[in-house]
């Protein structure tokens, strides 16, 4: 782990423990050298634009509290590791500490997210508990992106709209959540030429129904048929596979202005769903599956 | 102003430059907080010009005020002290007037860059490498002239305020050569030599440093000298000075690694933060001992002496915030306080309460005694007053406010479900937050007010300083 080369070990160790015992001496031999033991009008003798010091001792409260904040210094030491490759008399290590406390969690918790985890997705959609543990899970970790009410936003999808990506089914939904998912729109900028791109986002503006330059949309629509259609489909209803987005349905992950959809087809879109699995673990991405199930199947 | 004000012995001329600058960086940096305060409550307030960005401005009001303020207040006195107390005038009049420019220059060249998103992203060192290099430069010339001065001192013994003020010297220049080492790519943009853990760790010995030889130590200079002199009474105790001196400078330097509690810092390192913390308790509490103590005998004049006020609740804030700090980094606390607002309650509680009060208290003192007039003889003594208590509610509003947000910000991010699932989502303790967002934004803008005042006063007393320089030569003429 953190094992220091025996030099830096004992440097450290000479280093903090000699600050630390230094003080105490300095701090004692000042006590010790004391002339006068009550509050006195004595002064140094010496005068400086005319402030001078008095020699009153210090007050024994204030050495006794420098005192206890050494011993408990040394004491910490002692039982903690601190003083360089020093372990500890108590073995005490920040991961241990962890490891011990999500141990104890899991012990107290795990039980009850497995036996959720048991029942199907559909059905623990419909179970009230797991419903709520599962709105708090989704808002600790996935709102963030999705928003609290999980309606999305600006390249995050909306989860309410039973519009898919890569499928809404259950087993869909959390394999989504489990592992993740890459989505790549490529680039067609150096492809298409800006003619091309301009007459494509023509024909994918017709697909939803919108008002197009017509001509211009004829060409895209050629376009499309050779660059497009094999992730987006021939009907341009998508493809789950791929994560390619249904076209037809009005529905943009980044906007569905001309200007949007030039930029999206000029440039390309990296989308990305963190995988889930290595921190919330199988069960309780289950119960979070079923959550976002809930959303679109009241 | 007027050369006629020029003192026969001393150089009051640079003390004076950097007095007023003092009050400007101080009203200018306090009303950013304010701002970005503000920023917090309304977010969408300026939030699309960049240049007004939260982001970008926060470092452009902690720049203002610690090294802008706070700079020229420590300027200002360490020249006014180093001089009174060693009967000596500054060892160069040039460079003390370089000192000024240069150190005006870089406030000001902060004051362009951040706004421009130039940063090194190090917190409290986000100036870019040209800068930094301009700062050395500045640093080293007000070395010189600082024990250049001691050097030619007329007595044999050092007064404790210069202990202070030598270390702070000595010590900030080590903590900026030691956390700005970088490699340049390009005029505006550097990378650090360090990186990961060490570059974390590096970062915060400087920073927690900054606060501690910056802000602290130079302070305890700045009180030194104006609490005794503002007194009339001698310093409490000589040999607590000689203790609390050493140790606060031995064991400060270790006390960084607390910002990093429960991080990629190894273990040892977080329990050496934490021990030597809890030790700078008494080292810490021995200045504020020796300035209030220094009262003995003389706590009638807090009665009718506002600048005395200032000073003695400045030192009370010190020793809070000195007992907060030692508390904060024990682990287990830490475990609750950090990265919530009681962390920036402690660090006002420091700022405005302690660095901010002793430099106004000794403003009102010096301002007139560099004019030609009597210590503390301002404008309006009223008026110190009113600023005074401005500043003790804006003060105790803003630390109130953000203890209440912190203990509350970690209670919520830690409380858990039955189930075991945290209770409250992040957005909803931010929620929560808003109440004490908008005290802290009343409290700040008292104190801002308050500073107003104080630059109203200033502007006055110089005024009317002139006047009287003006009448005298006019006499002088006419007979």
């Amino acid at each position: 782990m953190n094992e220091l080369s025996t030099f830096w070990s004992v440097w450290i160790s000479v280093i903090s423990l000699g600050s630390i015992i230094g003080c105490y001496l300095l701090l004692s031999g000042v006590r010790k050298g004391q002339t006068v033991h009550t509050e006195t009008s004595e002064t140094m003798g010496h005068s400086f634009d005319g402030i001078e010091e008095y020699d009153n001792p210090l007050p024994r409260w204030w050495y006794w509290k420098f005192v206890l904040t050494v011993l408990f210094g040394l004491g910490y030491l002692a039982l903690y590791p601190g003083l360089g490759n020093y372990q500890g008399l108590l073995g005490w290590t920040q991961t241990g500490a962890y490891d011990r406390e999500v141990a104890k969690a899991e012990a107290e918790f795990g039980p009850m997210f497995a036996k959720f985890a048991q029942t199907p997705i559909e059905e623990l959609a419909q179970n009230d508990q797991a419903m709520r543990i599962g709105q708090r899970l989704f808002a600790n970790n996935c709102a963030v992106c999705h928003g609290s009410a999980a309606t999305g936003g600006y390249g995050f999808p909306n989860l309410t709209d039973n519009d898919w990506l890569y499928g809404g089914d259950a087993a869909a939904i959390k394999q989504t959540i489990l592992n993740g998912r890459i989505a790549a729109m490529p680039a067609w900028g150096a492809v298409l030429g800006e003619e091309g791109i301009h007459q494509a986002a023509q024909y994918v503006l017709s697909l939803s129904g919108r008002e197009t330059d017509k001509a211009a949309a004829e060409v895209g629509k050629g376009l499309y048929n050779t660059n497009c259609i094999a992730c987006h489909g021939p009907e341009a209803k998508g493809n789950y596979m791929f994560g390619a987005p249904n076209l037809t349905d009005n529905i943009w992950l980044y906007g569905g202005s001309e200007q949007q959809i030039m930029q999206t087809l000029r440039n390309g879109r990296a989308g990305q769903m963190p995988a889930w699995n290595a921190i919330l673990g199988e069960d309780k991405s289950h119960i979070v599956a079923a959550y976002v199930y809930s959303l679109s199947n009241q | 102003m007027s050369t006629a004000f020029d003192h026969p012995t001393y150089n009051y001329r640079v003390v004076r430059a950097f007095t007023i600058m003092t009050v400007v960086w101080g009203v200018v940096g306090m009303s950013l907080g304010v701002l970005i305060a503000s920023q917090l409550v309304w977010p969408d307030l300026l939030a699309n010009i960049p240049y007004l960005h939260f982001g970008r401005l926060r470092p452009l009001h902690t720049n203002a005020v610690i090294f802008g303020f706070g700079g020229s207040a420590l300027f200002a006195t360490s020249y006014f002290v180093v001089q009174r107390t060693t009967q000596a005038r500054l060892f160069s009049d040039v460079l003390a007037s370089f000192t000024f420019w240069g150190w005006q220059a870089i406030i000001v060249a902060a004051a362009i860059t951040l706004p421009l998103g130039i940063t090194q992203a190090k917190e409290y060192a986000e100036l870019e490498w040209p800068i930094d290099v301009a700062i050395t430069v500045v640093w080293v010339a007000y070395a010189v002239n600082f024990f250049g001065t001691i050097w030619k001192r007329k007595m044999k013994h050092i007064y404790v305020a210069n202990w202070f003020y030598g270390a702070f010297i000595i010590t900030v220049a080590v903590l900026h050569l030691g956390n700005s080492a970088v490699i340049p790519a390009g005029a505006f943009k550097s990378y650090s030599v360090y990186s990961g853990a060490t570059d974390a760790m590096v970062q915060w010995w400087y920073g927690h440093n900054a606060v501690g030889f910056f802000l602290t130590a130079g302070f305890l200079g700045m009180m030194y000298y104006f609490v005794p002199k503002q007194t009339g009474k001698p310093v409490f105790s000589y040999r607590l000075s000689i203790v609390h001196f050493w140790a606060l400078i031995s064991i400060y330097i270790w006390a960084g690694p607390h910002h990093l509690h429960y991080t990629a810092l190894p273990d040892w390192t977080q329990s050496l933060g934490m021990v030597m913390s809890l030790i700078l308790l008494a080292p810490s509490w021995g200045g504020m001992i020796n300035g209030v103590m220094t009262l003995s005998g003389a706590w009638h004049k807090l009665r009718t002496d506002p600048i005395l006020r200032f000073l003695v609740v400045s030192l009370s804030f010190y020793g809070m915030s000195t007992f907060e700090g030692p508390m904060m980094a024990i682990k287990t606390v830490n475990a609750l306080s950090h990265y919530t607002d009681w962390t920036i309650g402690h660090v006002h509680a420091g700022a405005l309460g302690w660095v901010a009060m002793v430099s106004i208290g000794s403003v009102y003192h010096l301002l007139p005694v560099v004019l030609g007039l009597k210590p503390g003889q301002m404008h309006s003594i009223k008026l110190i007053n009113v600023h005074f208590w401005l500043s003790t509610i804006g003060t105790v509003l803003y630390i109130a406010s953000m203890w209440v947000n912190g203990i509350m910000q970690g209670l919520m991010w830690r409380a858990f479900n039955s189930d075991g699932s945290l209770t409250y989502s992040f957005v909803e303790a931010v929620d929560a937050s808003y109440p004490g967002w908008t005290v802290r934004v009343i409290g700040g803008a008292l104190f801002v007010l308050g500073m107003l005042l104080m630059a109203y006063n200033v502007y006055m007393t110089v005024r009317s300083a002139n006047g009287k320089v003006a009448s005298l030569q006019a006499e002088a003429q006419a007979a």
